[in-house]
Formats: C-alpha cells, sequence, structure tokens
C-alpha cells in the first residue's frame, strides 16, 4: 500500500476545525498537495508562502453529506463529476453523498487556479486522494476512540465505520465532530488500485438535470438589478484601429445609454501571456437590452484606419520584453505564398542526430510532401461574454475564464483598484477549447461598468466573437524521408513553421528511431492574434506527421501499423539521442490495441485511416473508416486506444474522446477562418462551416489501456491525431492525398 | 414599442417591447427564460430552438410580433420535473459536456418525436441537422433519441 505525507518538509498542508453546528472540516492546501510527489526536499523549501494557504476543504457534516469546495472551473470537462469519484473513493463514501461547490477567485488564494492542458485531473489526483485518505484516518481514528478499541480493528465502507467483533457500527456524519479534533496524521495509506470502488466506474455527469431543464449556469444567463446590455464595435480587420465615428443616431434610439469609446490596455502596460488583446480601442454601445443595442450597433458611423506598426511591452515571467506588431492588412493568399517561401529557406535547427545532410545526399530515392492548415477559430457556442460591476471601491465579475489568475493584476491595474477588492466568479462556460484562457472581456467589461457606473453584462454577437482573432495559428511543414538502395529509410527530415509560430515539437516520434535525423523551424511575425486551441500545434503537426508516415508506409511496401511498431521497437531497443518525448512501450500499445479493436488485419477491404499520436501525456491510436457518398466523406466508424493512466469516469471520459475526434473530423473538413486585406471573411455559421450531426460518425468506439499509471489528460490528445485518420482513410477512398486543411474544397461548403 | 401578451410555457406573460425583437430575446431579456440560448442570431445554429404549437422554432428569427396567441414551449417549461422522455434520455446516455447547445438540441429532438415517434437514422439527421454542438456530442444526441422513441 502507497503511504504518503500530509507534510512538505515541516510543514502541513491540512487544517481540521468542528463545523459549528457540528461535523469536520478538513481544509487543505491545493497547491501544495498537487506538488508533493513531484518535488524533492529542497525545492519544497523554496515554494511561495500562498501555496500553504488552505484554498480548499472538504466538510463532513453531521448528516454524512460530505462537500469538496474546488478550485476548478468548468467547461465541459466534467471536473465537477470526477473530483468527488476520487475523493469518494479514498474516503469510502458513496460518492453521490458528496456534492462539489465551485470556489470563486479570489486573488492570492488560487494563484493557480486553471483548467487547461487537460491537466486539472492530472493535478487534483494526487491531493484529493491525499485528502480522502486523511479525513478517512481520523473518522476510523474517532471511532476507535468511542468505542474503546484498537484503530486497527475499525472499518470504513461506504460512509459507516463498523467494530465487527463487538457489532457496533456509526456513520461517518455521527462520529465527524470527534473526528475534527484527532491530530492531522503525518502519513496516510493510500488504496490500492484494484481496491478502488467508485475510481474507473462511470458517474453521470453532476451537472446533468441542470443542463437539460436549461438552468441558468452559462456567464452570459446573468442577470443582476439594474444591469444594462453592453456590445461592442471593434475594427472589421487586423491592421486596422478607430479614426472617429459619429454616434448621433445611434444614441438618439429607444433604450439606448450612451455610446462612447473605451481603451482597454494602456500603451505602455506590460501585459502577460493571457493578456492577448486584439483591438485595444473599441466603441461600446450601451442600453437597456439585447435587441435594442444591437439595433442601435448597426448605425454607429465609424471611420476606420490602417494602424502603424507598434510595439507593446510583455512580462515574460519576470523579463520585460518588447513585442513587435507589423503594420499591413494580411490575406490568406499571401500568407500561402510566403509560408511555401520560408519552408525552402534553412530554418532554426532543433534536433539534428547523425549525418542528415549526408544521408539525403546518398539517397537512392526521397520522399518529400508539404501540408499546411488554416487559421482556426474556437467557435465555441457561448459567445465571449462577461458580466461586470465595478464602484469607485470594488469590481465584481461574472463569466466565463479559465485562468482567472492571469486576468486579475491587469484588471487591478486598469481600474486602480487593489487586487483584494476585485472578485472574479467562474460561470460555468459554453465551451473552452482554449479560448476562455484569455481575458479580454474581462477588461472590457470592466471598463464599460466602471465608465458607466453601473452593472453591465456585455456579450459579443457571434460576428463580434469570430472576427475577434486569438486564432489557432497557420501552418506549413515539409517532411523528407531518405531511402537507400535497398528501400531502407535512412533519414528524416522535417521543417515546419507558420504565421506566427512554429508547430514543431523536435523531440517527439520519430525522433529517437531514425539514424539521421533533422527539425527545423521557422515563423513569420503577423498582427492577427493568436491563442492557445485544443492541443496547441500538436492539432497540426500531428495530422502532418502521421499523414506523411502513412504515405512513407506506403512508398516503403509496409502495412502502415506495422511500420510504426517497427520504428517504436527500434526507439525502445536502441533509442538514438537521449531526448525523447515519449515512452515507447506505451506508445506501441496503444497502436497494438487499436489494430485489434478495429480487427486491422481482415478489414483492408474498408476505407479505413490509421493514425497515432503522443501528447498532454496520453497516447492515441484511431482508425476511421469511412466511404464516399454523393461526393461526401461519410465517417462510419471511429476506433480510438487511449493511455491516460487510470481512467477516473469511464463513461465521461469516452464522451470527451467522442467529442475531440467529431471536432477533429469536422475541422479536417471545413474548418478554416481566411482573410482578405486584413478581414476574417468568415464571420457566422452560414459561411464558417462546423461538423453537423449528418456528418459526425456513426459510431465511436474508445477504448483504454489498464494500467496503474496515474490519470493524464483526456479533454485534447485524441483531437491531433484524427486529422491523418481521416485524411488516410480518404486516400484509401479516392486514390487521393490529401495535403491542405480543409480537406473538402472550398467549392463545395454549403451554407 | 407595443405591448404583447404571450402564452409562454402555459402562463400568461405581458412584454412591452420593439415589434421586429425577436421572441429569444424577448425570453431571455425581458421574461429571464434564459435557457433557450443565443449562439448565432441568423437560425443556423439552432441553440435558440423553442417550440411554437409544438413545432422546433428558431426563436432568433421569429420577431414577437408574429407570435400572436400560438402557444410558446421553451426548454424551462417542457416538463415540470425534467422528467420529459427526452431529458431522461438525455440523462441515461450522459450527452451533454459543455452543456451550452442542449437545450436547443433537447428543444429539436421533442419536436422530431413527437411528429415521428420512430425515426430513422435519416430523419434523425434531418432533423437535427440545425443544431450544432461544438463539443461532437451527436453520437450520444443520436443514441438519446433513439432511447427516448422507444420509451414511449
Ligand atoms: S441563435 Fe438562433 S439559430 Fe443560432
Ligand atoms: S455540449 Fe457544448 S456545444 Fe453541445
Amino acid at each position: 500500500m502507497a503511504t504518503v505525507k500530509t507534510t512538505l518538509g515541516r510543514r502541513s498542508f491540512f487544517k481540521s476545525s468542528v463545523l459549528a453546528g457540528g461535523g469536520m472540516m478538513l481544509s487543505f492546501s491545493w497547491f501544495a498537495g498537487c506538488e508533493i510527489p513531484n518535488r524533492k526536499e529542497a525545492a519544497i523549501i523554496e515554494m511561495p508562502e500562498e501555496w500553504f494557504e488552505l484554498n480548499s476543504y472538504i466538510k463532513i457534516g453531521d448528516n454524512g453529506v460530505v462537500t469538496l469546495f474546488n478550485p476548478n472551473p468548468e467547461f465541459g470537462q466534467n471536473v465537477k463529476t470526477s473530483m468527488p469519484m476520487i475523493l469518494a473513493d479514498e474516503l469510502d463514501v458513496d460518492w453521490k453523498n458528496v456534492i462539489v461547490e465551485q470556489a470563486n477567485f479570489y486573488p492570492k488564494r488560487y494563484d493557480r487556479q486553471f483548467t487547461g492542458g487537460s491537466q486539472s485531473i492530472r493535478q487534483g489526483w494526487n491531493i484529493l486522494r491525499t485528502a480522502g485518505a486523511t479525513a478517512k484516518r481520523m473518522l476510523v481514528t474517532a471511532a476507535a476512540q468511542h468505542w474503546q478499541v484498537p484503530v486497527n480493528e475499525v472499518t470504513a465502507k461506504a460512509g459507516i465505520l463498523y467494530h465487527t467483533a463487538t457489532n457496533k457500527e456509526i456513520t461517518y456524519g455521527e462520529i465527524a465532530s470527534l473526528a475534527a479534533i484527532q491530530p492531522i496524521p503525518e502519513e496516510v495509506e493510500l488504496k490500492e488500485i484494484k481496491d478502488f470502488k467508485i475510481i474507473g466506474t462511470s458517474k453521470k455527469n453532476v451537472a446533468g438535470t441542470a443542463i437539460v431543464t436549461g438552468k441558468p449556469m452559462f456567464g452570459i444567463d446573468y442577470q443582476a438589478e439594474g444591469m444594462l446590455i453592453a456590445m461592442i464595435i471593434h475594427p472589421p480587420a487586423f491592421g486596422m484601429k478607430l479614426k472617429k465615428f459619429d454616434a448621433t443616431k445611434a444614441k438618439s434610439m429607444p433604450g439606448i445609454k450612451d455610446v462612447f469609446k473605451i481603451d482597454t490596455l494602456k500603451s505602455d502596460y506590460a501585459r502577460n501571456y493571457f493578456d492577448t488583446t486584439t483591438f485595444t480601442e473599441l466603441i461600446t454601445v450601451v442600453g437597456n437590452s439585447t435587441w435594442e443595442v444591437m439595433q442601435a450597433k448597426k448605425e454607429v458611423v465609424v471611420d476606420w484606419e490602417q494602424a502603424p506598426e507598434h510595439t507593446f511591452q510583455m512580462d515574460a515571467r519576470g523579463d520585460k520584453i518588447a513585442v513587435h506588431v507589423p503594420a499591413g492588412l494580411e490575406s490568406t493568399i499571401v500568407h500561402q505564398t510566403k509560408m511555401n517561401q520560408f519552408n525552402k529557406n534553412p530554418g532554426r535547427i532543433l534536433r539534428i542526430d547523425g549525418d542528415p545532410e549526408k544521408a539525403f545526399k546518398n539517397a537512392a530515392k526521397i520522399l518529400e510532401r508539404t501540408y499546411s492548415a488554416p487559421f482556426l477559430a474556437h467557435n465555441t457556442m457561448e459567445p465571449v461574454n462577461c458580466f461586470a460591476n465595478v464602484s469607485a471601491e470594488k469590481a465584481e465579475l461574472y463569466g466565463p475564464i479559465q485562468a482567472p489568475e492571469f486576468i486579475i493584476g491587469t484588471l487591478s491595474e486598469r481600474l486602480k483598484l487593489p487586487k483584494e477588492k476585485i472578485q472574479i466568479n467562474l460561470a460555468r462556460m459554453g465551451g473552452g477549447f482554449g479560448l476562455r484562457a484569455y481575458g479580454h472581456h474581462m477588461i472590457e467589461a470592466a471598463v464599460i461598468s466602471q465608465e458607466m457606473k453601473a452593472p453591465i453584462k456585455m456579450v459579443y454577437t457571434r460576428e463580434d466573437d469570430m472576427s475577434y482573432g486569438i486564432y489557432r495559428p497557420s501552418y506549413t511543414a515539409t517532411y523528407k524521408a531518405a531511402m537507400d538502395e535497398n528501400n531502407n529509410l535512412i533519414a528524416f527530415h522535417v521543417k515546419a513553421g507558420g504565421i506566427p509560430e512554429s508547430p514543431l515539437f523536435p523531440n517527439r516520434f520519430p525522433a529517437g528511431a531514425i539514424d539521421n535525423y533533422l527539425a527545423e523551424a521557422w515563423e513569420i511575425p503577423s498582427n492577427i492574434t493568436i491563442g492557445a486551441f485544443r492541443a496547441p500545434r500538436s492539432n497540426f503537426i500531428a495530422g502532418a506527421e502521421q499523414s506523411f508516415l502513412d504515405e512513407l508506409a506506403e512508398e516503403l511496401g509496409k502495412d502502415p501499423i506495422e511500420f510504426r511498431l517497427d520504428l517504436l521497437e527500434r526507439a525502445k531497443n536502441n533509442p538514438v539521442g537521449e531526448n525523447n518525448d515519449y515512452d515507447p512501450e506505451r506508445y506501441a500499445g496503444v497502436i497494438k490495441l487499436v489494430k485489434d479493436k478495429s480487427d486491422w488485419d481482415n478489414n483492408s477491404d474498408k476505407s479505413r485511416g490509421f493514425s497515432a499520436y503522443f501528447c498532454h501525456n496520453t497516447y492515441v491510436a484511431q482508425v476511421l473508416d469511412l466511404e464516399i457518398k454523393n461526393d461526401k466523406p461519410m465517417v462510419d466508424n471511429v476506433y480510438a486506444a487511449v493511455d491516460c493512466g487510470i481512467v477516473i469516469n469511464k463513461d465521461a471520459a469516452k464522451n470527451m474522446g467522442e467529442g475531440a475526434i467529431v471536432d477533429g473530423i469536422g475541422n479536417s473538413l471545413y474548418g478554416e477562418q481566411v482573410f482578405k486585406d486584413g478581414a476574417p471573411q468568415k464571420l457566422n455559421f452560414d459561411r464558417y462551416q462546423l461538423i453537423r450531426m449528418s456528418e459526425a460518425p456513426k459510431s465511436i468506439e474508445v477504448h483504454f489501456v489498464e494500467n496503474e499509471h496515474n490519470p493524464t489528460g483526456m479533454g485534447e490528445p485524441l483531437f491531433p491525431p484524427i486529422f491523418a485518420a481521416m485524411a488516410n482513410a480518404l486516400y484509401r477512398a479516392t486514390g487521393q492525398r490529401h495535403y491542405q486543411q480543409p480537406f473538402i474544397p472550398k467549392k463545395k461548403i454549403i451554407g | 414599442m407595443a405591448t404583447y401578451n404571450l402564452k409562454v410555457n402555459g402562463k400568461d406573460q405581458q412584454v412591452d417591447v420593439s415589434p421586429s425583437t425577436p421572441l429569444l430575446w424577448v425570453l431571455r431579456d425581458h421574461l429571464q427564460l434564459v435557457g433557450t440560448k443565443f449562439g448565432c442570431g441568423i437560425a443556423q445554429c439552432g441553440a435558440c430552438t423553442i417550440h411554437i404549437e409544438g413545432i422546433a422554432v428558431r426563436s432568433c428569427q421569429l420577431p414577437v410580433s408574429a407570435v400572436g396567441e400560438q402557444k410558446i414551449t421553451t426548454i424551462e417549461g417542457l416538463s415540470e420535473n425534467g422528467d420529459h422522455p427526452v431529458q431522461k434520455a438525455w440523462i441515461e446516455h450522459d450527452v451533454p459536456q459543455c452543456g451550452y447547445c442542449q437545450a436547443g438540441q433537447i428543444m429539436s429532438a421533442t419536436s422530431l418525436l413527437s411528429q415521428n415517434p420512430n425515426p430513422s437514422d435519416i430523419e434523425i439527421d434531418q432533423a437535427m441537422n440545425g443544431n450544432i454542438c461544438r463539443c461532437g456530442t451527436y453520437t450520444r444526441i443520436k443514441k438519446a433519441i433513439k432511447t427516448a422513441a422507444n420509451s414511449k
């Protein structure tokens, strides 16, 4: 049985107290707790003070109900269900008696309150287990004391403590007050994986009923006494800014309170990574109701002008750097030409193994292919919005935000209010996919409220939202493979870049499996803003790499799966280089599992594509079957094999995996934002095509590798590889390779 | 501005708004029925789906002046206790992820089943194609619709 400490160095990160009305409250530090297994003694001493702040707690009421106060925001990744499952299992209580309360954001207390990169469960795993085990230990000790029996004779099951020899039992609720005054054990034992009763089962989303009955829970649903509605007008193109505007007519329209200009970030403000703000100068229209404001918005007459090139200050974790924003009105056509040019020049070398130059020179044959993908908009179904009520003394905000700690400093600076006077309440997010990490909407709403001296709810129209930027960047990658006269693979070269960043991960597969290897990157600056998008960078490079490997396997006369397995075998037995970002055995594990589940060997008549990838600590392999019907690809089945360590909530994990697959299929076929003279051309769902039900796969099977590794992410890793599974299946169906996303030519797009 | 007497979820409601106001905003801003969602405003996403006399309609494109005496049902009025067979099937299949599109999905699905109690896959696709789910829950939605159809 694993034993864990409840202290870091000599400091405890637990504290216990008796609840006022009876019961037990065990407070703990979420962040210190998350760090325990990852930190060495020396590092522990350096941990920031606030990590020891007791920012989370579990309460065991005298009625036996356990409340978990959880600092992670929810946007569909189901942490509100999976976290209590982990706690309930260690605590040995019926998970239905565990309820989660969403912690609101107060500065200092949750300095790392962030759901992103599929990390929340990974981080919560240790602390929730330790907290559950600690509370259980104290309950057991209290029962032993109460009955005057040895501690090791007391057992716990589903919220009840037993002393079998004397036939005694008592509920957690009844003994909770006595448990609260027990000393905190310095060490506790965690359950063996095999003894889990709740973890690994399937529990329904705790918010399910509220969702299907339409209860208010999103930022956009928020209502407050005297609340006004605000909308913004931002420049119609990147590289443009406001010159002047005339709001005479708009101001005279019914229900309109005011129309004015706002400045969100002062030009000398040193931004952080999540202050991505496309336009700092906006016009806002404020009125009584959404429809009235929408109508008035159309009547504001605005003159825009080209913005000059400029720089802003960025606080890159303590280092001030100047970020340069080029001038000009960019177009997709020019982007493509430029990327192709850059891809021909030498890039920055990120990894080199062996002598790739020589190998390519001596090659008997070279396969070279170039892949590209456009900008993508997040298109969360809930448009950008935020409620703000700012007075001279304090600010209260409510809205969708993934990382409140990254925006609080900016709010404080801009509103001239100390951080302690700003409260950010976290709404359930109507989709995230990376977008909600950026807090520009909070600044905008707060500034509007401050100017209006009134509570306001700011809402973007879909058009405002889709044309605001913070897109997934546009990328291009060229892959080259060299073969000798016996058709053996002897060298591999990837050169990848994008606007404005490169998607390259130089140490990922197949690095480590090929003697001569070269990885190069390049980037082209732009004034189009970008941001994290479901599995950043992986979401392109996986598709390019896995499409190339498919074509390469064919060139080598190998089965696509056997080819990968051979490479992984090499990486396992005799790896090239030391810094390889994957575990070849686990990687091969998912490939073998999907091979088996899709009955790969007996279905060569099907148009099926294979793909595999490792990112966000999770291994994924996929097989996709499709048919072409009426010139359109119809996906029949998708098989996915996943190694994300221990699965907490099986059906919910499958749901996330299915969603990522559907999302990836949609984006591979249709997803793109295009630009003409700086202006995004797709402003709403009539032109920006998203996948719909008739195009979704008929069935999706998600299978998990069973192992005892700590849980890793599920929200992102199934997204990147599906692009290649789609491309490779399309090739089998049509005989044509697809190198450019989106795969369905524009002319075929229907509105 | 004009006064409209609306029949919403079995109740008479009076609102004072301009005639062009889409029913979506009357529901959300004036009647505090925020279960009906705003997604696109141009009848492309289905988030705003409600029933007019039991038929699924995109409320973002329906001016309040066109509603008249017709009965309006929103997600809040679909069932007394959230126990409509479609709502139950949604829970059974644990359909929602972020949940934002689901009210619209449910309103489209209930309208479909009231007219066609046993829809084929293609009929489900046709009826549901106007409802986007960005989280990609389509396969579950389809399963839930079939479960609800069989439970009647
Ligand atoms: S908001 Fe009505 S269909 Fe999108
Ligand atoms: S559940 Fe998120 S959009 Fe459908």
